[in-house]
């Protein structure tokens, strides 16, 4: 029964996801793919109850090495993302009209 | 989880709060001015997850999970820190790698604790099923993404690498595979078949990628990008773990919704970008046709007098713009035609680059206001039209005629771009050579079409002081 609501949580997540991210425009597809990929990187989650858990010396390392591998993902991601958004200025649109009415010749 | 006590509910709280940041982080990622802010709400709700995951009763030492974040802190920073932008999908496509890596390795993990324990922790059917799909996607995304990286750093050729039956060894692989995870979820302690499906997922990651061009990069990492999502997905639902489902699901969407528009900017399916090695076969196809017509060249000195007395520029990108890091010395010279009373705009094709939206970024990263750049091709195609010239930088297929005119051409279909219904066409181009795909571009040799030869980055250069050097003269 529980992998049933899995299954909803999942669809409907994958729904939002389709309808919302359809809307982002092309200016931004970058930014979107290394935003989703910082997202994804809630591995990290899985990868901190692995090390965290005691399940062995073999288990620990590969949680340890995950836990790693998820926060550089993490970080990274989301530091990517935030400077590549502050690059974007967008408040200077009236300037080339302005600048048309009067040809230089 | 029958009785949920305190510490269960922080948690829970915890992440449906990331879910809903995360949601929210997408949103704002549709409103340009917003989606700086709303990408900071996101990585706070990681924290929360972060925070809400290091209360769960079933981790006893903290000492693995704190060195590890410290070092993947340490690892990551810099790299975000000093990437340049042209670099972005090499980026990428390692630190997919590097969330796949983790996926994976949980998988493992997991595998290994619930095949050993009984009862209620064992594996079911169904668990089984979540673990095996998380290895497939998770190691197929690991060296898949890696492969990726090299080809885009050049460490591996961009060439399609392809031998004989190539296509028929992935199927059987596939196959394999497959079957090798019918067999884990009939019988979920068949260690063998877990360690096959994960050994082939890395094989296969590799040679799926090997023999796709690097002109097709915009597709692959965007296919990436969605399986690293279905992995992380697949992980939540080994583990149990609704934000983790949803964080993948969303990824899964974002990059499968990207690699469908990428595919229908090249006008090709997903099969023959996969499957089809794209640039092996067709070389030269058209470069028979005859009429051995040589391009006409223009001076720096004399395009510099047209750009100065234009009123309406467009600038075409490709990546080699980005190659030559040119994108700096390009608003250079756009800030001077403006200044002359021109007006300047670009031109984005959905594939130009090496994945989606990479040259906008390149751009902005030169200061460039977005409000100039424009990413429909229909659009920039009716602003092209009355154009009175057209710079083509470093850009080749995404120009070529032939998509529209010719049926035998390998890009026939391929929505373009469509300088020459422009006065005048400048193509800065590096020498006579082919663009990525290996094909011929005759809008070299169309009538209003003159070449700049050279650097990128050298001849906007020499645009810029030809064209200070007219104000001076005056």
């Amino acid at each position: 029964m529980i992998q049933i609501f899995q299954l909803y949580v999942f669809i409907l997540a994958g729904f939002v996801g389709f309808i919302i991210i359809q809307r982002v425009p092309p200016l931004l597809h970058t930014p979107l793919m290394s935003a989703t990929n910082a997202i994804s990187g809630i591995s990290l989650v899985g990868a901190i109850v692995a090390a965290g858990g005691q399940y062995g010396r073999l288990s620990t390392i590969l949680g340890f090495v995950a836990v790693v591998c998820a926060m550089t993902n993490v970080t990274a991601g989301f530091l990517i993302t935030d400077r590549m958004l502050a690059m974007f200025k967008g408040q200077v649109k009236t300037k080339a009209v302005v600048a048309k009415t009067e040809p230089a010749k | 989880m029958n009785e949920l006590g305190t510490r269960d509910l922080i948690i829970q709280a915890s992440y449906l709060a990331a879910s809903v940041l995360f949601i929210l982080g997408l949103r704002s990622l549709t409103k340009p001015p917003q989606a700086r802010l709303g990408m900071q709400q996101a990585a706070m709700g990681m924290l929360f997850a972060v925070i809400g995951t290091l209360l769960n009763s079933n981790i006893l030492t903290y000492q693995w999970i704190l060195i590890g974040l410290v070092v993947g802190g340490m690892i990551g920073y810099p790299m975000a820190m000093k990437i340049k932008m042209t670099a972005m999908p090499q980026f990428i496509a390692f630190s997919h790698a590097f969330g796949a890596i983790a996926a994976t390795l949980v998988g493992v993990v997991e595998y290994r604790v619930r095949s050993g324990a009984t009862g209620e922790e064992g594996l079911s059917h169904g668990l089984a099923a979540a673990l095996g799909l998380e290895v497939l996607f998770g190691a197929l995304t690991v060296t898949g993404s890696f492969m990726a990286f090299g080809k885009l750093q050049e460490l591996i050729t961009g060439r399609p690498i392809t031998f004989k039956g190539q296509n028929a060894v992935n199927l059987l692989m596939i196959a394999v595979a497959f079957t090798a995870l019918g067999l884990l979820i009939v019988n979920p302690m068949n260690g063998a078949a877990f360690y096959t499906v994960l050994g082939l997922a890395f094989l296969l990651g590799i040679s799926m990628v090997l023999p796709i061009g690097g002109g097709d990069m915009p597709v692959v990492i965007s296919l990436l990008n969605s399986y690293a999502g279905l992995a992380a997905a697949a992980t939540g639902f080994a583990i149990g773990n609704n934000v983790l489902i949803i964080a993948g699901a969303l990824e899964g969407a974002g990059g499968f919704i990207l690699s469908l528009m990428m595919s229908k900017a090249m006008n090709r399916s997903f099969g023959n970008i996969i499957f089809g090695a794209f640039g092996a076969a067709p070389t030269k196809s058209t470069a028979a046709k005859g009429e051995a017509k040589e391009p006409r060249s223009i001076t720096p000195e004399d395009a510099a007098v047209q750009l100065a007395y234009a009123s309406s520029v467009v600038i075409i990108p490709g990546y080699g713009m980005a190659l030559a890091q040119a994108q700096h010395v390009c608003r250079e010279l756009m800030e001077l035609i403006e200044k002359k009373g021109g007006e300047v705009k670009y031109a984005i094709h959905p594939v130009a680059g090496r994945m989606p939206g990479h040259l906008n970024v390149i751009l902005s990263e030169a200061g460039i206001d977005y409000g100039a750049l424009l990413t429909d091709v229909d659009d920039a195609n009716r602003v092209i039209a009355t154009a009175d010239v057209v710079i083509v930088i470093g850009a080749n297929d995404i120009v070529n005629p032939d998509a529209e005119d010719d049926k035998s051409s390998p890009l026939y279909g391929m929505p373009i771009f469509r300088p020459w219904t422009a006065k005048a066409v400048f193509v800065i181009k590096r020498g006579k050579g082919t663009g990525f795909s290996g094909v011929e571009n005759p809008l070299f040799t169309r009538d209003n079409t003159l070449m700049l030869y050279g650097d990128a980055k050298g001849v906007l250069g020499s645009l810029v002081k030809e064209i200070k050097a007219l104000d001076e003269g005056h």
